[in-house]
């Protein structure tokens, strides 16, 4: 009863068919409301629905477009010839020289990251105060701000004339020079993920290893490294699957002769090298030139997947879970 | 006297947690360090292998920590010396995720052992009476142990060290009370050969297990004595207080 | 001195140590220690070291190329008189393009996943989703923009298609951190607000979008930044290196400044060399103040969200 008054009130009305009008008029409203609401509601979940959309287009696109690529030249033909050349006569469709000329890169890259990027993170996690900390982890972040295009610019610039000081038969363009950029642009992400994960090793744990006498060293080596070693292993798998992808630095640096060959020092091409070549250029589409950065494109996906996959395996299957 | 502290005061940034405290241990005894919970007990008991070294705010503000003749905060002295000779169980058992054997070997081989390893494990494990639980699985993980057998663990692997002191920060209290029974025998029969300092929350297990015990209270040792003379006739009136459980 | 003991002074039952079977090896190993710090200390040097010598470098050879000419002119084959001014706009147009759309779908889809979404098997999948579209190369996006926005949707090679290709690639990210933002609200305010009676949506849209807002402008800030340098997916979707018109409309050809950087940067004269490096830092000052804008607005929102 004494909510009805209240309503009436503030209603602010005298009579009772204005009062029976005004509380319809209350009740479309709430009605509204909730259609509003619905129809917000519904395009926020097709909000969400875009990323899955953006999924199922890009592994479409992909396959339809190799698929093309495969009808004119056989898998198999693709994944073991040690010739690319699909712009140039005589033309040859094996990706292989393509893939090694990625893997060296990238591969060279992680062998800066990798351990550079472990040392300061345990450096970070283990020996740094917390105001050198605040300051030293954000500029190593920084490392990763930087766009690829200016990593290229460096390696050009500064990178391959001291490598050509140092090794006088290094080419103009040549992988040492894009694997050295690529490894401290991938650096950052692996020294995050180290950290993180060693400063997630119990406290009690490194005490016990202090209380048996052993020195700092010893403590990071002996107990937590090998206590986080499926996070770190993680870390450098997915450092490892974002240097394949990268482009720009790669394109600058390493240059545009496929070349099937482990000398870091001369002229090689990476995948993603090679579909931003042929970019650059005019393809027409319907083309087997247009069709071949997709099979490549398609491989590089593949690629990335898996390795993506994998590093998830590691941490779910082999992670220690401390309660 | 094996340690000992001497008009020791320790504090945190700017807040005192132990004042003017002496404490004396002998060898082949067990002290107990008893007192309500915030009495700077634990504190006190880290200060003795230079584990509190690693906690930012800490400050050992006056007096020392004597290990038989050294004075274990000279700034000459490797903590790591010390550690060696002044081991330590903690209160959550903690055996590295490796195997029993690695877990008791760790120790002493960095610390430069050069006797048999398969001796020193069994040695170790027969003197933490976990021998006999384990010795067909050596190999296996130290994390597989149930938490009694964990701790004793843990101690087995303290024992390795051969250490002179053996401290020890409330143990049991993870435990459950047939694995504190079997811990609290050991103890005892650990006596023989290492001194233990032991903390503890539960009168009864310091009533129990040691041979003397101090009373610790806001940061100050109220009372020191033999345990019989602390729980049976006790001087001060706080002491009779706490152990007659009027404040806890 | 590690070993200031030769014989204990105190009689004990222990074995005393001249009898002890732990060689005395402290020395060596505390040497070892400190050659460990010292390397570990080294590689966290080199990191930062490459980052300043890296800016010193670019300062050093675009500062030189860097004036008001040079930001207003049309690119040139001659380097003295190219500039970056197409450039310049196609970035602004095509980051316009970019920010309005993943930040209408990005916070739209992080709301509706955190907020209103039943945590079902399907939003599992969903979040799965994302954080793979996270790892995929920015390359790729180009090729679905290429596929999609030039030709399957008609756009061509235009700025609409650059703008729409970067929002997807961006997407991932800004759903990640806006949920992060949103999933940082206290659970109170929503639980006081729902007890009032208030709907779901009335609950999200007037109290946890707001108290989320800081935390979701950082992450949008830092997705757009990233865009702001890619190139290789803009290359893709046909930005050219040789644009000499101010763009009319949505669908005009266009180029962007990382493209140009990379046209430069890849000829071999140094005059092209240092054009790249001004270029650079025009890139970097544009990140600058993108960022010095977000730190502003996320200052004044936050002020609001006292709690």
């Amino acid at each position: 009863m004494l909510k009805t008054e209240t309503n009436v009130d503030s209603l602010g009305v005298s009579s009772g068919d204005a009062l029976a009008k005004k509380l319809a008029e209350a009740a479309q409203a709430r009605f509204k409301i909730r259609w509003n609401e619905i129809i917000i509601v519904k395009f926020l979940q097709l909000c969400a629905w875009v990323s899955v959309a953006t999924t199922i287009a890009i592994i479409a696109i992909l396959a339809v477009e190799s698929g093309a690529f495969f009808l004119s030249v056989p898998v198999w033909q693709y994944l073991s010839g040690s010739e690319w050349s699909p712009l140039i006569e005589p033309r040859a469709f094996g990706v292989l020289p393509l893939i090694s000329g990625t893997l060296v890169v990238s591969l060279g890259a992680c062998l800066i990251a990798v351990p550079l990027g472990l040392a300061s993170a345990i450096y970070l996690a283990e020996y740094a105060s917390p105001t050198i900390r605040k300051i030293i982890k954000p500029t190593i972040e920084l490392l990763a701000g930087i766009p690829s295009v200016v990593y290229g610019y460096f390696a050009v610039t500064t990178v391959t004339p001291l490598l050509q000081g140092l090794f006088p038969s290094t080419e103009v363009f040549n992988a040492a020079s894009a694997a050295i950029v690529l490894g401290f642009m991938v650096l950052p992400m692996i020294t995050s993920l180290c950290d993180d994960a060693i400063r997630a090793t119990p406290r009690v744990l490194q005490e016990g290893g202090f209380a048996l006498a052993a020195t700092k060293a010893e403590v990071a080596l002996h107990i937590l490294i090998p206590a986080s070693m499926s996070a770190i292993m993680a870390s450098f798998i997915l450092g490892f699957s974002r240097a394949i992808g990268e482009t720009m630095a790669v394109a600058l640096a390493a240059g545009s002769t496929p070349n099937m060959t482990l000398n870091p020092l001369v002229s090689m091409q990476t995948m993603t090298g090679y579909i931003v070549q042929v970019a650059m250029g005019d393809v027409p589409h319907g083309t087997i030139e247009y069709q071949s950065i997709f099979a490549v494109a398609a491989t590089l996906f593949v690629m990335t997947m898996l390795l993506n996959i994998v590093s998830h395996i590691i941490v779910r299957r082999f992670a220690r879970h401390w309660e | 006297m094996v340690i000992a502290a001497e008009n020791l005061t320790l504090a945190y940034g700017d807040k005192r947690i132990v004042k003017n405290v002496s404490l004396d241990v002998g060898g082949c005894t067990v002290t107990a360090l008893i007192g309500p919970s915030g009495c700077g007990k634990s504190t006190l008991l880290r200060t003795f292998n230079r584990m509190n070294d690693f906690v930012p705010q800490f400050r050992l503000v006056s007096g020392e920590i004597k290990y038989r003749d050294l004075n274990v905060y000279a700034p000459n002295v490797d903590p790591v010396y010390i550690r060696r000779r002044v081991g330590m169980v903690f209160q959550k058992p903690n055996p590295f995720p490796s195997s029993i054997y690695k877990n008791i070997t760790w120790g002493p081989s960095i610390n430069g052992y050069e006797g048999d390893l398969d001796q020193l494990v069994e040695s170790s494990l027969r003197r933490a009476a976990l021998w006999d639980e384990v010795k067909d699985k050596l190999k296996s993980s130290g994390l597989a142990l149930s938490g009694g057998q964990q701790q004793r663990l843990c101690i087995a692997r303290a024992i390795a060290m051969d250490p002179d002191v053996i401290l020890m920060d409330e143990p049991c209290s993870a435990l459950d009370p047939a694995s504190t029974a079997r811990i609290e025998e050991l103890i005892k029969e650990l006596r023989d050969r290492y001194s233990i300092l032991i903390v503890t929350h539960n009168m009864q297990q310091a009533a129990r297990v040691s041979d003397h015990t101090a009373f610790m209270f806001q940061g100050e040792i109220v009372e020191y004595a033999t345990t019989k003379q602390i729980f049976n006739s006790p001087k001060q009136r706080l002491t009779e207080d706490y152990i007659m459980g009027r404040f806890g | 001195m590690s070993n200031p003991h030769n014989q204990s002074t105190t009689a004990s039952t222990h074995t005393a140590e001249l009898d002890s079977p732990f060689r005395d090896n402290l020395a060596r190993r505390q040497a070892q220690a400190g050659i460990f710090k010292l390397l570990v200390l080294m590689a966290t040097i080199s990191a930062i070291a490459i980052l300043g010598f890296l800016l010193f470098s670019i300062a050093r050879d675009g500062l030189p190329w860097l004036n008001w000419a040079f930001i207003t002119s049309f690119p040139s084959r001659v380097a003295s008189r190219a500039g970056i001014i197409s450039a310049l706009v196609g970035s602004a147009v095509v980051i316009s393009i970019t920010a309005f759309m993943s930040v209408v779908l990005g916070l739209g889809a992080a709301v509706y996943l955190e907020e209103l979404a039943p945590k079902n098997k399907l939003s599992q999948v969903i979040d799965l989703n994302i954080s793979n579209l996270c790892g995929v190369p920015s390359l790729v996006y180009g090729m679905l923009g290429l596929a999609v926005f030039v030709r399957i949707l008609g756009f061509g090679r235009s700025l609409l298609a650059a703008g729409c290709t970067l929002a997807l690639m961006i997407l991932p990210i800004i759903i990640i951190a806006s949920r992060e933002a949103l999933k940082s609200v206290p659970p109170a305010i929503r639980l006081a607000a729902l007890a009032l009676g208030a709907t779901r949506w009335q609950t999200t849209w007037h109290h946890i979008i707001p108290a989320a807002a800081p935390g979701m402008l950082t992450g949008i800030i830092l997705a757009l930044s990233r865009a702001l340098g890619e190139a290789a997916p803009l290359i893709m979707v046909g930005g050219v290196t040789y644009i000499a018109f101010l763009p009319n409309s949505l669908y005009d050809s266009f180029t962007t400044l990382p493209i140009q950087i990379f046209n430069w940067a890849g000829r071999p004269q140094d005059d092209f060399h240092g054009i790249a490096a001004a270029a650079i830092l025009v890139l970097v000052g544009l990140v600058l103040i993108t960022n010095g804008i977000a730190i502003v607005i996320r200052a004044k929102l936050e002020k609001k969200n006292r709690w």
